[in-house]
């Protein structure tokens, strides 16, 4: 069985100034993988290619059963496989401010894949409940606190059950106490055989919660451990 | 009777005399006292018309009487400008001392200002459409079938009788000239005007017969202010000498508008005052009696305004859509709409649409008036929309992207009903810009509330009931729309 995330050579270039060269590395099932580095050194511009949010120039990015090429971002409908296997919870949670947190984490179990909405809802309120927030499943976007909205977020990217998980700056809006519950929440996740890919400038977080960390500095990787 | 076109040409001209500062007869010499004389130089001759030989001075039989009263007045005769429907209420209040424009004698009009002897006797003609001569000679041959004529006149009134009486349709124009346009394009089955009109319009396009006999006679006079009987007075005495010395017959000839008719009647007015020129209709007297029709016009505007922005709301959404969404050459087309139909009256879109299309397609009024007030205001609300659809944050789209929505999930599922919010108040505000807008579509006939409550006033000598009453109408369709309106942001804002 392949690593759910594999990515080799990435280059990744805007205009005539280089973001990301040669970068390659690989996360594994059961493994908490930090990406560090300074403001700027190409961390989330990474997630989101694997994301295939962004477009890259060079290189390839494989999951188990898909991958992405140098070029245009593929349109939505030949990335099903990747949707599925990819989940992303982004910096700031955006979540859809018209719908409750259930109905956020249910859109795409019912409209994506199809799921009946009685599955969905049920999968839904036991992901927030596990997450501490399952008496918040009514409540709208911004009646949610901070660290709510997180977990609601965390919750509809876990909901289709993706083998891979990135996370944006986890704990740039969080207080010391939460960020310690996030990081055992994290280390649940991988324990249930997950691969997680952070991108973070939070040291101790890092050195505290991740397997392994990878350090980003002029467009490389510089201590590939 | 006043003749009011679209010709562009005229429009110039009239501008020209506008801007001329339009003394028809010249500057006064220092010292010597003017007439001030109102008329519409829109209804273009025989009456007065910009003279294309020099925009700054106007031309016509009323101007040459107009300029035989100022004479015989020891005056010099000054032309105003002034729209014909708004001759009456212009002399009270001293725009002008005297209103000559092919006013109609009206009992009316007597009774609310002091109005000279008639100087010209027309009659009502129906033209019809050649194939049509045997079927339609008279009023009575047009039950049910749609008359065209110019609104506010006694024409009109002429025809409100025979809609009662005879269950005629009555279609009312803003000019003179569309009238016989529609009846040649087969919109109307007739048109009843004054012979002067019908004759001009024929000799102009032609493709429409007018049948030998008059449905009534009327009469031209002159107006003035209910202050001025002694002004009046004076020129009365100077038309009954011009009548005699035949002064008036060679204006009328020059001008292609003498007839036997007109002699058998100079040669009875010089003498003696006639009684009140004639016309067959009477008006409902009671304020009551408008009721029904001002009713009927304001389910009009109702119907009208939501059509039209029903059209506006689902025009609008593609056209945002495209234009957030669509291929470079798309949203090049989408925006040029845009452009071009914002950048440009809307009056002229709803003339282009009724008129001009006319040959291609021949839209009825009231779909016209919805398409034109609806594309116009698609432009309008796609970039209320446009706005919307980019003020939702992209993270939220990009949130849905890596959840594996397609293109159109997103936009049906998390972008457009959070637009819709915001889109909102803006949309109210512009329902109601519509429904006020729905009255310029008057000008291709279709009868709403402003153009009934303009009857109404023209007809009772007042605005102030049917100003008031026009005034609820819009209040009672807008003002609980922003109730509702109101209601829904506070609920979708959790307050």
């Amino acid at each position: 069985m392949t690593n759910p995330l594999v990515v080799r050579d990435l280059g990744l270039k805007r205009g005539a100034r280089t973001i990301l060269e040669g970068v390659s590395f690989d996360v594994a099932r059961g493994e908490l993988c930090a990406l560090m580095g300074a403001s700027g050194a190409g961390k989330s511009t990474i997630l989101r290619a694997v994301a295939a949010l962004e477009a890259f120039d060079a290189g390839t990015v494989s999951f188990d059963g898909a991958a992405l090429h140098p070029g245009p971002v593929p349109p939505q409908s030949q990335l099903t496989e990747l949707r599925r296997s990819v989940g992303f919870v982004f910096q700031a949670p955006s979540l859809f401010e018209h719908l409750t947190a259930i109905d956020n984490v249910t859109l795409a179990l019912v409209h994506a894949l199809g799921w009946p909405r009685g599955r969905a809802e049920k999968t839904a309120s036991d992901l927030l409940e596990s997450l501490g927030v399952g008496a918040r499943a009514k409540a709208f976007p911004r009646e949610l606190s901070g660290g709510e909205a997180q977990r609601v977020a965390i919750a509809r990217a876990l909901a289709p059950d993706p083998a891979l998980l990135l996370m944006d700056e986890p704990t740039s809006a969080l207080d010391p106490a939460r960020r310690g519950v996030l990081g055992e929440l994290l280390r649940a996740l991988v324990g249930q055989g997950r691969a997680l890919l952070i991108a973070t400038h939070d040291v101790e977080f890092a050195r505290s919660y991740a397997d392994r960390v990878l350090e980003l500095a002029n467009q490389r990787i510089v201590v590939p451990s | 009777m006043h003749a009011a076109h679209i010709l562009l040409p005229r429009a110039a001209l009239v501008a020209a005399a506008l801007a001329f500062g339009g003394a028809g007869e010249g500057q006064p010499a220092h010292g010597e006292r003017e007439l001030r004389w109102g008329g519409d130089a829109e209804g273009g001759a025989p009456f007065v018309e910009a003279d294309p030989a020099d925009p700054s001075r106007v031309r016509g039989f009323d101007v040459d009487i107009a300029g035989m009263i100022a004479r015989g007045l020891g005056r010099t005769p000054r032309f105003v400008q002034v729209a014909w429907a708004s001759i009456e209420a212009s002399v009270e209040r001293g725009d002008f001392e005297v209103g000559l424009s092919g006013v109609e004698d009206r009992p009316e009009l007597r009774a609310r200002h002091a109005v000279s002897i008639p100087y010209y006797e027309f009659h009502e003609v129906l033209a019809v459409r050649p194939g049509d001569t045997t079927r339609y000679r008279t009023l009575r041959d047009l039950a049910g079938r749609r008359v065209a004529t110019l609104g506010s006149t006694q024409a009109y009134a002429i025809l409100i009788g025979a809609r009662d009486s005879l269950g005629v349709v009555p279609v009312s124009y803003d000019d003179d000239v569309h009238p016989y346009a529609d009846l040649v394009a087969g919109r109307v089955d007739a048109v009843l005007l004054d012979n002067i009109i019908a004759e001009r319009s024929l000799r102009r396009a032609g493709g429409f017969v007018i049948q030998p006999n008059p449905v009534a006679t009327g009469h031209y006079v002159a107006v003035f202010a209910r202050r001025d009987s002694a002004l009046r007075d004076s020129a009365d005495v100077i038309l009954r000498q011009r009548m005699r010395d035949g002064s008036l017959e060679k204006s009328f000839r020059a001008w292609n508008v003498w007839n036997d008719a007109q002699a058998r009647y100079v040669a009875g007015a010089s003498a003696p005052r006639p009684t009140a020129g004639g016309t067959p209709v009477q008006r409902p007297e009671s304020p009551a009696a408008y009721l029904p029709s001002l009713l009927r016009a304001a389910v009009v505007t109702l119907a009208l305004s939501m059509l039209a922005m029903a059209l506006a709301v689902a025009t609008g959404v593609g056209i945002a859509a495209g234009r957030v969404y669509g291929a470079g050459l798309i949203r090049g087309a989408l925006a040029t709409y845009v452009e071009v139909v914002r950048g440009t009256p809307v009056l002229l879109q709803l003339f282009v649409i009724y008129y001009g299309l006319s040959n291609v397609v021949r839209l009825p009024a009231f779909l016209a008036a919805v398409l034109g007030l609806g594309l116009n205001y698609a432009a309008y609300e796609s970039e209320i929309y446009r706005g919307a659809l980019q003020a939702i944050p992209r993270s939220q789209l990009e949130a849905a992207r890596t959840l594996g929505l397609s293109e159109w999930q997103i936009f049906r599922l998390v972008r457009a009903p959070q637009a819709l919010r915001l889109a909102l108040a803006p949309m109210t505000n512009d329902f109601v810009a519509l429904l006020k807008d729905s009255s310029l579509v008057s000008v291709i006939t279709v009868v709403e509330l402003t153009k009934q409550t303009a009857i109404y006033a023209t007809n009772i000598g007042s605005w102030v009931l049917p100003g008031a009453l026009c005034a609820i109408a819009y209040l009672a369709f807008s003002l609980p729309l922003a109730r509702f309106a109101r209601r829904l942001e506070r609920r979708w804002s959790g307050a």
